[in-house]
């Protein structure tokens, strides 16, 4: 069975102003031990797909549509007691900047035994013996568990992040920019250690960034989104060689590249569209280097361009 | 700031330092001075002992009922020390209890329970505590209790803003994602931070407890049994030791009044600076 099947969710922030579709229709699916990697610019609704996933959205955000199968279960159903049941025994996240995640006045080891007292019958001594073995698996000395947050570095604080959100053996983890506030070497070796122990548990994982080479080393699967819709999909390899959808080009454009001449890499021109009101055709054809008129009327499905590679635009098949 | 860090800023800072030195004298002469007294607060003197000047034998003289005024000073010093502290207690309880409960829940609670604290935040005290004192009866635990029950509301406030603000921080986002209750929350995250600042309050509210002890006790709803500092002033000035200038006899709680509150201030302050980083003296 599928790990995680997310069918059509719309989730939709109820503002003063109107309806904010922060996430429109999307799916996107993922297996047992699989990584996928959710990327895109700020505001296209990466967190907020993570967030529902969850649960955890906000008092003015609400799942207006769709499914989300969490090895068959809909979470969306789910009482909100059932779900805080559910979460962190199967569910985790490692959530975005984790230097104000952890609790100041509170020992790192603490704080990683409360999540296991708080789903497991276990006494507060046993916890804290798993807490150090968690510790050993992100590679962390074990008596550092005996240390305030403030006592860590960056990286050491996100290891620390990483092994609260094991504290309970979860199938599935969501990353929310888990590296974002890290120097490029921390950022290396947390990713490593990600990659590592989801091989070694065989979790899943999502991994939300809006770097593109991050997402290339670390996950088997990249889900582009744009103005809360998924435009392409498919494996890494797929994705970044025969790239489908014109946003995803000037995505990979963005990044510069070793051995090539040194020129800052071009930005993509124009500023996402606003999601409170109406789009009329494909959200991206404002700033589209390929769009024709047809774009600005007709809304793009999804189509097969590759083996599981999917995207949408309208002028995939033009010769 | 770990408390080794807390102790070495305290014995570098010269408020701080004076202020534990006078409180510290305080309570040791309120815990063991009883013990090593020659004189009993019971012990009435003959007629030739009444009002008599500061002598060897009684070294800040008598009362007006002959009994010794530095005994008295000392048995009053553990009294109004108690009644202190034990209502600072239940004030910060209180306090503490509503601004979390106010901050952590917002929307209706906070505003009935804002309204509820700014009543007794502009309530007159002193009048207050008068009636309470009256209806309850004078005894040391209703002492206790009425100044409990006024001191708190500053003390909520101050709590409610700090809650409102370590609410929002990220580490409670991840423990309600863990699944963790509403009481933990509160008590086990958001209670250890806002605490330097409930433990700041504390001091201040300590020093207005001591006064409104004396004042009460001075007006004549203090337990006559219980001779505080504030009792001692009440009998001094019934007993026309102001006009027959004894000033042995009312000045000595006076000024053991003043040095308390004085000290408790000094900390207040002191507290004020250590863990403000942007007052602190470089």
């Amino acid at each position: 069975m599928t790990l995680l099947e997310v069918k059509h969710l719309r989730t939709y922030f109820e503002t003063s102003k109107g309806l904010y579709k922060a996430v429109d229709d999307t799916s996107f699916d993922l297996d047992h031990g699989e990584a996928l990697g959710l990327v895109g610019e700020s505001g296209c609704g990466k967190t907020t797909s993570a967030l529902s996933i969850v649960r955890l959205l906000p008092k003015e955000g609400k799942i207006h549509g769709g499914q989300i199968l969490f090895e068959g279960t809909d979470l969306v159903q789910l009482s909100d007691e059932e779900i805080r049941s559910r979460r962190w025994k199967d569910i985790s996240i490692i959530f975005q900047g984790s230097m104000n995640a952890l609790n100041p006045v509170m020992k790192v080891g603490d704080q990683i035994a409360e999540a296991i007292v708080l789903h497991e019958k276990i006494s507060k001594k046993a916890a804290l013996a798993r807490a150090g073995e968690l510790f050993e698996l992100v590679e962390m000395p074990v008596d550092r568990i005996n240390n305030y947050p403030h006592e860590f570095s960056g990286g050491m604080k996100q290891r620390a992040m990483i092994a609260i959100a094991l504290a309970c053996r979860p199938k599935l983890v969501i990353g929310d920019e888990p590296t974002t506030a890290l120097d490029v070497m921390v950022q290396a070796q947390i990713l490593n250690l990600l990659e590592k122990l989801r091989k070694e548990l065989n979790m899943g994982l999502i991994l939300i960034t809006h770097d593109l080479s991050i997402l290339a080393e670390v996950c088997d699967r990249i889900a582009v989104m744009y103005a809360g819709k998924i435009v392409e999909f498919g494996p890494v390899e797929g994705v970044f060689e025969n790239t489908a959808h014109p946003y995803t080009e000037r995505l990979i454009a963005c990044f510069p590249h070793i051995g090539k001449e040194k020129i800052i890499p071009p930005s993509i021109e124009g500023i996402p569209p606003n999601l409170l009101e109406p789009i009329s055709g494909c959200p991206f054809h404002p700033r589209c280097h390929k769009a024709i008129p047809k774009c600005t009327v007709q809304e793009p499905e999804m189509v097969k361009v590759g083996e599981k590679h999917y995207a949408s635009c309208l002028r995939i098949g033009e010769a | 700031m770990k408390l080794k860090d807390f102790g070495k800023a305290i014995l570098h800072n010269k408020l701080a330092l004076t202020g534990t030195i006078i409180l510290l004298f305080f309570i040791i002469v309120a815990t063991f001075g009883p013990l090593i007294m020659p004189f009993s607060t019971m012990e009435f003197g003959e007629v030739e002992d009444l009002l008599l000047s500061p002598s060897f034998k009684h070294l800040l003289g008598t009362d007006d009922m002959g009994r010794d005024v530095l005994a008295n000073l000392i048995a009053g010093a553990r009294i109004s020390l108690l009644i202190g502290a034990v209502a600072t207690a239940i004030s910060m309880i209180i306090g503490t209890l509503i601004g979390i409960l106010a901050g952590y829940f917002g929307k209706g609670i906070d505003n009935l329970l804002m309204r509820f604290t700014d009543f007794f935040l502009v309530i007159p005290w002193l009048p207050l505590m008068m009636v309470l004192a009256a209806i309850l009866g004078t005894s040391l635990w209703n002492i206790i209790f009425v100044i409990g029950i006024t001191g708190w509301a500053g003390t909520a406030r101050v709590v409610r803003a700090q809650t409102l603000s370590v609410r929002e921080r990220q580490f409670v986002e991840r423990t309600v994602s863990i699944g963790a209750g509403h009481g933990h929350i509160m008590f086990r995250h958001i209670l250890p931070n806002v605490f330097p600042l409930v433990f700041a309050n504390t001091v201040l509210v300590a020093a207005v407890a001591i006064i409104s002890e004396t004042t009460l006790s001075f007006l004549g709803l203090g337990d006559p049994t219980m001779a505080s500092w504030g009792m001692m002033l009440h009998y001094a000035f019934e007993g026309g030791a102001t006009a027959s200038g004894a000033y042995w006899y009312y000045l000595p709680p006076g000024i053991c009044v003043v040095l308390v509150v004085l000290s408790f201030t000094l900390l207040g302050y002191a507290f004020d600076e250590i863990l403000n980083p942007k007052l602190r003296g470089r």
